[in-house]
Parts: structure tokens; C-alpha cells; sequence
């Protein structure tokens, strides 16, 4: 019998809630991996993250330190996690806590703690606050962008936009705005939680559709599937959502890896005109919550990277199967109180 | 007439567009229909199917058909005519 490499990965965004992180998607895509065996060790910011509680997925649970706290404190809580669990793989799946992996992702190496990670400066360039320059040098379709650094700056903005416009935040939230009143209040709101600038985006009418993907890290594309969200909630969250067969928007994948030389999981987030123009809305830098519905459709995206990150070797996918649909569903895991005290005061579950 | 390379058509009558992820639900007439062009039928074969199984009057039917292929040129389910 073949001999299965036996890997020990962490995993973070372990919060499987209204507003999801990818975390439990990603597990639930390497369990379904027969190329090795794995221990998963969960990730976690807060005590209540749902992933944290299903043993059936995760094998322990750790919590690290908030991304505010700094690289040093989460470095100090990987390298005891890493006394304890021997850790071969971490996949970080959080936007905010991506700068402090990749700050530590070389002494991680030192400790044999393998990422796969975009550098600091690829980060920075496909950011909401400079992705527009990027679509700008690769000849890619954005929707016209503006960087609000002050309150004052809403005040010619009526001239340079037309009405609605999305206003969004640093790293989460984005809200569409009728006129300047509305700008203001969410200008308020969004710099107090996300900090400067705020993001206006000029609102286009189409099709949103997403894609996921993985790059290599040399420009090649491991694999893409896009995917066209089918019921949103009221926080714009896909709860339902269709993959789609459009070899365009696998080029559109390939052409940003290539340009990029993204390395790992990423998210690419189109709107698709009334004229077929696919302009591109944000580039999100690891892998999204619907992740299982990539893995299901043929493309085991995140056991993928795993393979890559530990130096296997990863033949790009060819194909997909169009038509596999995601329904979303809130569930209540049972628990029992223990548990939940157990891993406040120890930090481990 | 010829329907793009990315439409699925269910047993129970529904259009499955996999390039927008649109679904359309259809009478069993339509899906008959459109199954004929699906399977490379002239308009001359479709009518003649059509007039076969079904008591229609070949006048309605002709306008029918006329209304059924702009409504699916509508909703982009036909490759463009060169």
C-alpha cells in the first residue's frame, strides 16, 4: 500500500456564523483529501468560533492572540502550539491577520512550519485602497475608485461620481450610499471601525460572480472556480450560490496569477455588465468561506495547497463540474458548558 | 438555430444556463421544443413534430414558435446567427 505523508495543519477563521470565515470550508476539504493523513489543529480568536466545537473536523483547538496584539505575540503562541502539536502547515484564512503571518512566515520556516503566503508587497498592491492602480497596469476593467482620507474629501464628491457609490472599509464592511448625507455617516462609522482611508467605489449594475482560486507562486494557476452567488443576506453574504461553467472568468484567473504571481488561495470578485464587461471589485487574499463547494465540484483547492506548501508535487486541474450548487443552514451544535470553560481558562480545547 | 454549449435541459423542464447560473422552469411543450433544437432540428422538423403530437393549429403554431425563439434570443440561451 502506498505510503500516506502524515501532516499536521493549522487552520484559523474557525467562525462558521452569519458572517463566515473559511476556516471550517477549508478543513472540511482536506478531511475529504486521500493523499494524506492529517491532524487539524483549529486557530481561534474567540471561544465561541463554532469550529472549536466540532470534534468530528478539528482535532484540537488553540487561541491565538487578536491580529492588534501584534506578529511577536502570535509568533511566541505559534512556537508553544508548536511544542505541543509539531506543527507542519499553517493556513491563515482571516484578511486582518494575514500581515502578521507573513511578517513571521520565515522564522516559522525555521521551526519546519511551512505557509503558503503572497509576500507583503503583493498584499499591499491588490489592496482596496490600490487595487484600481494594479487593474489600471494589467489592463483590467475596476470600477472607478476614490480614496477618502477626510470628511472634507465628500465634499466635491457628487462631481466626480454619480449616485449611488459603495463605500467601504479598510479590510470588512461596505455599505451603498444614495448621496453625500448617507457617505458621511458610513464615512463616520467605517473610519472609526476600520480606521483610513475609506473606499468610495462607483456602483455598477450586473451579475456578481466569484471566483475561487490558487496560485503557485511562479504565475502558474493550480486551479479556479467561479461561481455565481444565488441568495444573499442582508450583510451581503452568499447564503446560496451556483458554479459556473465560463472559461472567461478561469483566463481572468489565470491572467492575475500570472501577473501577480499570487502564491496560495485568493478570491476574486467580479461584476459582469449588462454589456459583458467583467470588471473586477476586489481581490480577497485567501481562500473564501465557500471554499467545500470548490472541493465538491472537483477542485480540492485548499488539499492542493497543502501539497504545494509542503513540496509535493500538484498538478494544475483541468476541469470542473458546472452545476454543483451550495444552500447554506444555520444547526445548533450541542455542547456542554465544560467545554466552553475549558477552553476560556486553558486556551485549548 | 442552435442553443450555447453551456445550457442544460432538466427531464422536468428546467433550463440550466451555466455561464450565468440562471434557471428558467418551461411548459412540456417548450421543453420539447427546445430538446428538438437541442438536437440539431430544422425549423421545418420542429414545426412537423410539433403539429404530430399535439392538436395545435399550424397558424398559432407558427406565431408561437415565432414569440418562443426571440424570447429565448431574449434571455441569450441561442448562439448568434452569423
Amino acid at each position: 500500500m502506498k505510503h500516506k505523508p502524515e501532516y499536521t495543519v493549522a487552520v484559523t477563521a474557525l467562525n462558521a456564523i452569519d458572517n463566515p470565515g473559511s476556516g471550517v470550508g477549508v478543513i472540511r476539504s482536506l478531511r475529504e483529501s486521500t493523499d494524506f493523513k492529517l491532524k487539524i489543529i483549529g486557530l481561534s480568536y474567540e471561544t465561541m468560533e463554532p469550529g472549536a466545537y466540532m470534534h468530528d473536523l478539528v482535532d484540537v483547538t488553540y487561541q491565538i492572540p487578536y491580529p492588534s496584539a501584534g506578529s511577536e505575540h502570535l509568533l511566541d503562541r505559534l512556537l508553544f502550539i508548536n511544542t505541543e502539536e509539531k506543527l507542519d502547515f499553517i493556513i491563515p484564512n482571516f484578511d486582518a491577520e494575514l500581515k502578521n503571518f507573513i511578517k513571521i512566515s520565515n522564522v516559522l520556516k525555521q521551526y519546519g512550519i511551512n505557509t503558503l503566503l503572497p509576500d507583503l508587497a503583493m498584499l499591499t498592491n491588490l489592496d482596496k485602497m490600490h487595487l484600481h492602480e494594479f487593474c489600471a497596469k494589467h489592463n483590467m476593467s475596476v470600477p472607478k475608485t476614490k480614496l477618502l482620507s477626510s470628511a472634507e474629501d465628500i465634499t466635491d464628491l457628487d462631481e466626480e461620481f454619480d449616485f449611488p457609490v459603495f463605500v467601504k472599509g479598510t479590510y470588512y464592511e461596505a455599505y451603498k450610499a444614495a448621496n453625500k448625507d448617507q457617505v458621511k455617516t458610513y464615512f463616520s462609522l467605517l473610519s472609526l471601525k476600520w480606521g483610513l482611508p475609506v473606499i468610495i467605489q462607483e456602483s455598477i449594475e450586473g451579475t456578481e460572480i466569484d471566483v475561487a482560486g490558487l496560485g503557485d507562486g511562479k504565475g502558474g494557476l493550480i486551479g479556479a472556480v467561479p461561481m455565481r452567488k444565488l441568495y444573499i443576506t442582508d450583510r451581503g453574504k452568499g447564503w446560496s450560490g451556483v458554479v459556473l461553467s465560463d472559461e472567461s472568468l478561469v483566463e481572468f484567473a489565470k491572467k492575475f496569477v500570472n501577473a501577480t504571481k499570487w502564491r496560495g488561495g485568493f478570491e476574486l470578485e467580479f461584476m459582469r455588465t449588462k454589456e459583458d464587461e467583467l470588471m473586477l471589485l476586489e481581490v480577497n487574499p485567501r481562500f473564501p468561506a465557500w471554499i467545500y463547494t470548490t472541493t465538491a465540484a472537483g477542485q480540492n483547492l485548499p488539499a492542493a495547497a497543502v501539497k504545494l506548501g509542503m513540496h509535493l508535487p500538484v498538478a494544475p486541474f483541468d476541469s470542473y463540474i458546472a452545476g454543483k450548487m451550495f444552500v447554506r443552514y444555520s444547526w445548533e451544535l450541542i455542547t456542554d458548558i465544560t467545554e466552553f470553560q475549558k477552553f476560556s481558562t486553558q486556551g485549548k480545547l | 438555430m442552435k442553443i450555447k454549449k453551456h445550457i442544460a435541459i432538466s427531464a422536468s423542464g428546467v433550463i440550466f444556463n451555466g455561464a450565468t447560473g440562471d434557471s428558467y422552469s418551461m411548459n412540456p411543450i417548450a421543453t420539447e421544443i427546445l430538446n428538438l433544437i437541442k438536437a440539431n432540428q430544422d425549423e421545418d422538423a420542429i414545426k412537423k413534430n410539433i403539429l404530430d403530437k399535439f392538436d395545435v393549429n399550424p397558424d398559432r403554431l407558427e406565431g408561437d414558435l415565432y414569440d418562443f425563439y426571440a424570447h429565448l434570443r431574449q434571455l441569450n440561451l441561442l448562439e448568434s446567427e452569423a
